[in-house]
């Protein structure tokens, strides 16, 4: 059987906690277990081990209540896997996640690809609000025949924005 | 198409050539997608996990990248044809131990492989040989876009794209590197090598083994965060750190070569007397005995013929000697781990054996290049 933590090597500590009644069982291998500070089997979650020790505690710094209204998952279930449910999770548990996410990223926010429509999208969107001002200004000064053609081009847009 | 013609081949990253091929044995980006408000593969309830199969897999088989592919659900896999693709880097060990609703795509090169309902719906990967980091970027970077134009993928405008691992979230990009370091591990070099890498955000570690227990002098350098740099910051990063690693290696291999010639040349006369004399080898003298020759091979120690043993096909060897691919040899007998340790003996044997043994007279004496020391 192989480490849960690093896939790779041969379990040889093997870990149960029963958690809200239920047994929930954690394989280990040697130098993971010393990584991860395990000389006390008891009282661990699997989101420590797997994300660093401290990451079930930030998530509970959103409301404990909170369910994801899509997937149904709670901050215990994330306490005890180490994972999330679905993506609407990220909104579900913003509050606790954006700790976490500073804590192990370099930076708080994307600034890579996205996809296709959404970047084209993002950039039709910024290019409307520029057209928007520009025409407040050409009527602001009664330029009312730049005003007609920045008419045409935003009634363009919003049809490709709006398909 | 059958697993067993796809695998009779090895993949392009083994067999084909790219730069840095010295140093750098292959280059990976793996990519993880989900689909929106879709519970992600470990939380998923069985027939989730099978729709988004359905939905996934015919959009992955009609990408025109994929027109020669092979397409299995892993429930139609054996536990050992599953270790088989673990073994060639085309599947994770933890996909591999996934049940209902997990399946594999990849291309006839092996150079594109999906995974479905891995850790998340769905990971892409790219393979190839040597340092091509940007390269192999672009070609998944291509698929993916693809995909995205009939599949909504989960993405956040502030935190991109939205994996099952908090730690994935951003780019959902993974860049990896396989190097083989021989010279740093002899010279005792490699721990502080990795202790500077790891002190910048990268990760270092044995593919079989960490540290100096590294089997094979075979390690992974890889990116650790995924927020808050693009994907080419990314990946320029981990490939300006990986050129560094590459000079020290190739310092290291001269500095042996010129200080301690007489070690090297016993090193890889021993390696390569064992590898093509032995009856029974375990996987681990396999693996660090390969990795000697190859370092006689980088080195140019076999004499100049076509029937020098060649770096594709040591890199061959390292995987064809892997258990499951010893034991998928078998046709279907159990091999006990003495039966494969002979078998492996075997094969390594019938490709090396009439391979010319090092020349000696290519290594410089010590006087020699204490002579020619003028730089
Ligand atoms: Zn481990
Ligand atoms: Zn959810």
């Amino acid at each position: 059987m192989n480490c849960d933590v690093c896939g790779e090597k041969e379990a040889s500590v093997f870990l149960t906690q029963i958690v809200e009644g239920k047994m929930q069982k954690v394989n280990l291998c040697e130098a993971c277990s010393k990584a991860k500070g395990v000389n006390d089997p008891t009282g661990f979650a699997l989101a420590d081990l797997l994300l660093g020790l401290g990451a079930a505690q930030q998530l509970e710094k959103g409301p404990a209540a909170a369910k994801c209204p899509v997937c149904g998952f709670t901050q215990g279930d994330f306490k005890k896997t180490g994972r999330l449910g679905c993506s609407e999770c990220y909104v579900t548990f913003a509050d606790g996640l954006t700790g976490m996410l500073a804590n192990m990223h370099k930076g708080t926010l994307h600034v890579g690809k996205s996809p296709g429509n959404r970047a084209r999208k993002r950039e039709l969107n910024a290019r409307m609000q520029t057209l928007r001002e520009t025409l407040d200004q050409a009527v602001a000064t009664e330029n009312y025949e730049e005003a007609a053609a920045l008419r045409d081009e935003i009634r363009q847009l919003e049809a490709e924005l709006i398909p | 198409m059958k697993l067993n013609r796809i695998i009779a081949n090895a993949g392009e990253w083994l067999s084909g050539d790219g730069p840095h091929r010295q140093v750098v044995v292959s280059s990976r980006i793996r990519l993880a997608r989900n689909l929106a408000r879709t519970p992600f593969p470990g939380w998923a309830k069985r027939a989730e996990r099978l729709h988004t199969l359905e939905l996934l897999r015919p959009a992955v088989e009609s990408l025109p990248e994929m027109r020669e592919s092979y397409a299995q659900n892993l429930t139609e896999l054996t536990a050992l044809e599953r270790q088989v693709l673990v073994e060639r880097h085309l599947i994770s060990r933890e996909h591999a131990a996934k049940g209902a609703g997990s399946a594999v795509v990849m291309n006839v090169e092996q150079t594109l492989s999906f995974m479905i309902n891995e850790e998340d719906h769905l990971r892409m990967q790219g393979i190839r040989c040597g340092l091509q980091l940007h390269e192999t970027y672009a070609m998944v970077d291509q698929c993916d876009t693809e995909l995205a134009e009939c599949l909504e993928f989960a993405y956040h405008d502030d935190l991109g794209y939205l994996t099952a691992c908090p730690t994935n979230v951003g780019t959902g990009m993974r860049a990896s590197a396989m190097l083989h370091l021989p010279g740093l591990v002899m010279s005792e070099q490699i721990n502080k090598i990795i202790n500077s890498v790891n002190k910048i955000g990268l990760a270092v570690r044995g593919l079989h083994g960490e540290g100096t227990e590294a089997m094979g002098n075979l390690f992974q350098v890889s990116n650790q965060t995924t927020l808050g740099e693009s994907e080419p910051q990314i990946i320029e990063r981990l490939n300006e750190v990986i050129l560094h690693i590459i000079e020290h290696e190739e310092n290291s291999r001269q500095q042996l070569l010129e200080k301690r010639p007489a070690m090297v040349l016993d090193q890889i006369g021993r390696a390569f007397g064992i590898l093509c004399h032995a009856h029974s080898m375990t996987s681990k003298e396999a693996l660090n005995l390969l990795s000697i020759l190859k370092l006689g091979v980088d080195l140019e120690i076999f004499p100049n013929s076509d029937a020098a043993p060649s770096r594709a096909t040591i890199d061959e060897l390292f995987i064809e000697t892997q258990p499951a691919h010893l034991q998928k040899g078998a046709q279907g007998q159990k091999m006990t781990a003495e039966a494969r340790d002979a078998l492996r003996a075997t094969l390594i044997r019938a490709k090396l054996n009439s391979l010319p043994p090092p020349d000696t007279a290519k290594v410089p004496l010590p006087e020699v290049s204490k002579q020619t020391d003028d730089e």
